[in-house]
C-alpha cells in the first residue's frame, strides 16, 4: 500500500466547471481530476492530503496558441538551441499561470523549417515547464500586405500543388497542430481542406480576404483567426472582410469560429475586445503572440534581421509603429481583458483556457476542471493573479504571497 | 418525550444540529462499540441540519471522523447516480462536505441482486454496529417516518415496501412530472428499526401542512395510521419542531413545553454530558 499513488483534495476553493465557479473541492490523483462521488461510493477512500487553498479560484491552466518566444528565446530563430530554448520558455511561463502553449514560427525560410521543426516536439509539462501542444506556423502563406513584422522576401504568394507545396516548405507537419494562412493566397484552399483531414488547425490571418473568401476557407476547415483585428482589412460596414467572419452565418451550423486576440492594451483598443466579445463570445481565445523580448527588462532587441524597440510596455519595429508582436503575459491578458471586457471571471478565464482548448481539440483531456482530464490548473486571487500552479497535479510554481495549506 | 418549539426552522434545525454534535462529542468509545452510531434521513426537513453541522465541521467543532451512519431508505431500481437518489441527495447535502470516513456510510442499496438479501444484511449491519445510538428523522404530511406509510407495522424491520399510489403521483415533480420515470417501491428500515435506537430525533419543519401529523404523533394514541405516534413508547424520543407545526396541538400541550424550555434548551449548551435522562 505504501506505493499507492496519493489522492489530494483541494478545498476552501471556487472552481472552473461546467461554466460556472462553484464552491466544489477539487479531487486528483495520478495527475488526473477525478469525481469524487465515485471515489467516495466505490473505492470508499478519502484524500490522502488535503490542501487549503485560502479562497482562491482554481481555474484550468492558461493555453496560449500563439508565442514566438520569449525569455530572450526566440523559437524562429535558425541558429537557436531550440531544446534549450523551449526548457527556458517552458519553465518561465509556469509564472504567468500558463501550462501548455504552441511555440510559434513566423514567416521563415524552407530551410529554417526543416531545421527547427523536426526538433519542437510535443512534450507533456511536469516540474521542468508548461506542455509543449505542438507549433504554430504563422506563415509564409501569408499575404504580404498584410506582414505585419514578417519578413517580405520569405512570403510565398501561391501555392500550386495543395497540401504537398506546403510540405516542400515545411518539410514535416509531424509536430504542427496549427498553420496561419492567408485564404486568397491562389491554391491554398485545397491545401486547407488537407490540413483540416489531417487534423491540423488552419487560422486564417495576416490577409486582406474578403468575407466570402474567409467563409469559403471555414467550409473547407479553417476554425481560428489570427490576432483579430491586427494585420488584415479593418471592419468596413459593405465589406466586412476577414473580422465579419466572428459574426458569419455561412458557415456549417454549430460550427464556432476561435479567434485570437491580444489583450495587452494596445494591439486592440479596449472596445474592440468588447465588440468581438458581444458578438461572438464563445470563439474569444486569449494569445499573448509574445516575442524574445518578454520577460526581459529591455528597450532593444534583435529579431531575427529586425530589431524591435520595446515602447511602453509594447514592441515595435525600430522606429516605426508597426507593432512587432508582444511582450505581453498571459496573465496580464487575462486582467487586461477581465477589466477591459467587462464581462465575467467565468467568461474571461475561458477564453484562456477552454476556448484554446476547443480549438486544438483538446478539451477532452485540457482546458477544463471536468472529471478524467489533466490536474493542469492555475490557482488564482480575486484580482486574477496567479497565486500558483499546478501541472499533472503537482505544484510547477508558487507566488511568494500563496497562502495553501498542505496537511497530510 | 420531549417537545421542543423553536420559533422557526432555521432555529429548530440549529437546536437539532446542536444536540447531535453534543451527542457526538459526549460519546464514549468503549470496547464493544468505537464509534457513534447516527441514523440519518433524506427530504427537506433534516436540510437545514445538515447545514448546521457541515458549519459546526467547518468551524472544527465537530468531526465525524468516528462516526458510522446508516440511512433509512433508498429507491428501488434508480441508478445510485440519479440526480434523485438519496445517495445523491446525502452525498450533495452532507457527505462531500465532512470529514466521514465512505467505509462507515450506509444506504441501502435499491440495486442489489437480491433485494430481500439487501434488507435483510441491512438489519444486521446495524447490529454489528452496535446499534443506532441516535436516529434522526424528518415526517410527512401522513405521519410516515421513512417509507413507512400509513399501515406499516410498527414491528416492521427493513424491508422492501411498494409506495403509495399518492407518493408516486406526488413524487412525479422530480422525474420530469413523468410518472413511469417515478420508482414505485423503496427499501426502508421499519419502525421497529427506528424504535430500537438508542434515541430518537424527530425534525418537523415549517410548520401549518404538518401540525396535524404533530398533533396525531403525540396527542393521540399510539396507531400504524400515524407510524409516526409509535415513539410515544420510545424512551428517548425529541420533537424538534417550529411554531407553525404546533398550530394543531391543544394550548395546554404548547405551554407545557414551553416552560420546558430552558430545561431543553441547556441540552444544546456546549459539552454536555451524553447521559441524562428522559422528563
Amino acid at each position: 500500500m505504501a506505493d499507492r499513488p496519493k489522492l489530494y483534495q483541494f478545498t476552501n476553493c471556487r472552481i472552473l466547471r461546467d461554466h460556472k465557479l462553484i464552491r466544489s473541492d477539487l479531487w486528483v490523483r495520478n495527475g488526473r481530476i477525478l469525481n469524487p462521488k465515485l471515489l467516495f461510493w466505490d473505492e470508499k477512500v478519502q484524500a490522502d492530503v488535503r490542501i487549503d487553498c485560502c479562497n482562491y479560484i482554481i481555474s484550468p491552466g492558461f493555453i496560449d496558441v500563439q508565442i514566438n518566444g520569449a525569455f530572450g528565446i526566440d523559437f524562429s530563430s535558425p541558429d537557436i538551441d531550440i531544446s534549450h530554448g523551449l526548457r527556458i520558455v517552458s519553465k518561465g511561463l509556469l509564472q504567468h499561470g500558463v501550462t501548455a502553449y504552441c511555440p510559434t514560427i513566423v514567416t521563415s525560410s524552407p530551410q529554417t523549417y526543416k531545421s527547427i521543426l523536426p526538433r519542437i516536439k510535443k512534450r507533456p509539462g511536469g516540474s521542468h515547464g508548461a506542455t509543449v501542444l505542438g507549433v504554430h506556423l504563422e506563415g509564409p502563406y501569408i499575404n504580404p500586405l498584410k506582414r505585419g513584422a514578417h519578413e517580405c522576401e520569405m512570403i510565398h504568394s501561391k501555392v500550386e500543388n495543395g497540401l504537398e507545396t506546403l510540405l516542400n516548405t515545411y518539410g514535416s507537419l509531424d509536430n504542427v497542430v496549427l498553420i496561419t494562412i492567408a485564404p486568397e493566397i491562389p491554391g491554398i484552399l485545397d491545401a486547407v481542406q488537407e490540413l483540416a483531414q489531417k487534423n491540423v488547425v488552419v487560422s486564417l490571418g495576416h490577409s486582406a480576404a474578403t468575407l466570402s473568401q474567409a467563409e469559403t476557407a471555414v467550409n473547407r476547415g479553417a476554425s481560428f483567426i489570427t490576432h483579430l483585428f491586427n494585420a488584415m482589412v479593418p471592419f468596413h460596414h459593405r465589406d466586412p472582410g476577414l473580422i465579419g467572419l466572428i459574426a458569419s452565418n455561412n458557415v456549417p451550423a454549430g460550427k464556432t469560429i476561435y479567434y485570437g486576440v491580444i489583450a495587452d492594451g494596445v494591439h486592440i483598443h479596449e472596445c474592440g475586445l468588447r465588440v468581438a466579445h458581444r458578438i461572438n463570445p464563445a470563439g474569444t481565445v486569449l494569445i499573448t503572440d509574445a516575442m524574445a523580448a518578454m520577460g526581459l527588462n529591455v528597450k532593444k532587441y534583435q529579431l531575427g534581421p529586425m530589431v524591435v524597440e520595446i515602447r511602453d510596455g509594447h514592441a515595435y519595429l525600430e522606429s516605426t509603429n508597426t507593432l512587432a508582436g508582444s511582450v505581453v503575459t498571459m496573465d496580464s491578458c487575462v486582467k487586461y481583458f477581465r477589466q477591459a471586457s467587462g464581462c465575467t471571471v467565468v467568461e474571461t478565464l475561458e477564453a484562456a483556457t477552454l476556448h484554446p482548448a476547443l480549438l486544438l481539440g483538446i478539451a477532452d483531456s485540457q482546458g477544463t476542471l471536468s472529471f478524467d482530464t489533466n490536474a493542469d490548473f492555475t490557482v488564482l486571487d480575486d484580482n486574477l493573479n496567479v497565486m500558483s500552479t499546478w501541472i499533472a497535479g503537482r505544484r510547477v510554481w508558487m507566488h511568494d504571497d500563496c497562502q495553501m495549506v498542505l496537511t497530510d | 418525550m420531549r417537545l421542543v418549539i423553536l420559533d422557526d426552522y432555521d432555529k429548530a434545525s440549529l437546536w437539532a444540529a446542536k444536540y447531535i454534535m453534543n451527542a457526538i462529542n459526549g460519546f464514549k468509545p468503549s470496547q464493544t462499540k468505537s464509534n457513534f452510531v447516527l441514523g440519518l434521513p433524506t427530504g427537506s426537513s433534516p436540510l437545514g441540519t445538515y447545514k448546521y453541522l457541515i458549519q459546526f465541521f467547518k468551524e472544527g467543532m465537530v468531526s465525524f471522523k468516528n462516526v458510522i451512519t446508516f440511512n433509512m431508505d433508498e429507491y428501488v431500481g434508480l441508478p445510485r447516480d440519479h440526480c434523485q437518489s438519496y445517495h445523491t441527495y446525502m452525498w450533495d447535502n452532507f457527505f462531500k462536505h465532512i470529514d466521514i470516513n465512505p467505509a462507515n456510510v450506509h444506504i441501502p442499496d435499491g440495486n442489489a441482486p437480491d433485494l430481500i438479501v439487501e434488507c435483510n444484511n441491512y438489519e444486521k449491519a446495524i447490529d454489528q454496529a452496535g446499534g443506532i445510538d441516535l436516529f434522526l428523522g424528518g415526517i410527512g404530511t401522513d405521519g410516515h417516518i421513512a417509507f413507512n406509510e400509513p399501515g406499516s407495522s410498527l414491528a416492521s424491520k427493513t424491508r422492501l415496501k411498494s409506495l403509495a399510489a399518492d407518493t408516486i403521483a406526488s413524487n412525479a415533480r422530480f422525474f420530469e412530472g413523468d410518472i413511469q420515470k417515478v420508482p414505485k417501491m423503496a427499501i426502508t428500515v421499519g419502525v421497529k428499526t427506528v424504535m430500537s435506537a438508542n434515541e430518537v430525533v424527530m425534525i418537523i419543519i415549517c410548520g401549518g401542512h404538518k401540525s396535524f401529523a404533530l398533533h396525531m404523533a403525540i396527542e393521540e394514541g399510539v396507531s400504524h395510521m400515524w407510524t409516526v405516534s409509535a415513539f410515544q413508547q420510545h424512551p428517548r424520543c425529541t420533537f424538534v419542531v417550529d411554531e407553525d407545526a404546533t398550530l394543531e396541538l391543544k394550548v395546554k400541550t404548547v405551554k407545557y413545553f414551553k416552560g420546558l424550555m430552558e430545561v431543553h434548551n441547556k441540552l444544546v449548551e456546549p459539552r454536555v454530558p451524553s447521559s441524562f435522562t428522559a422528563p
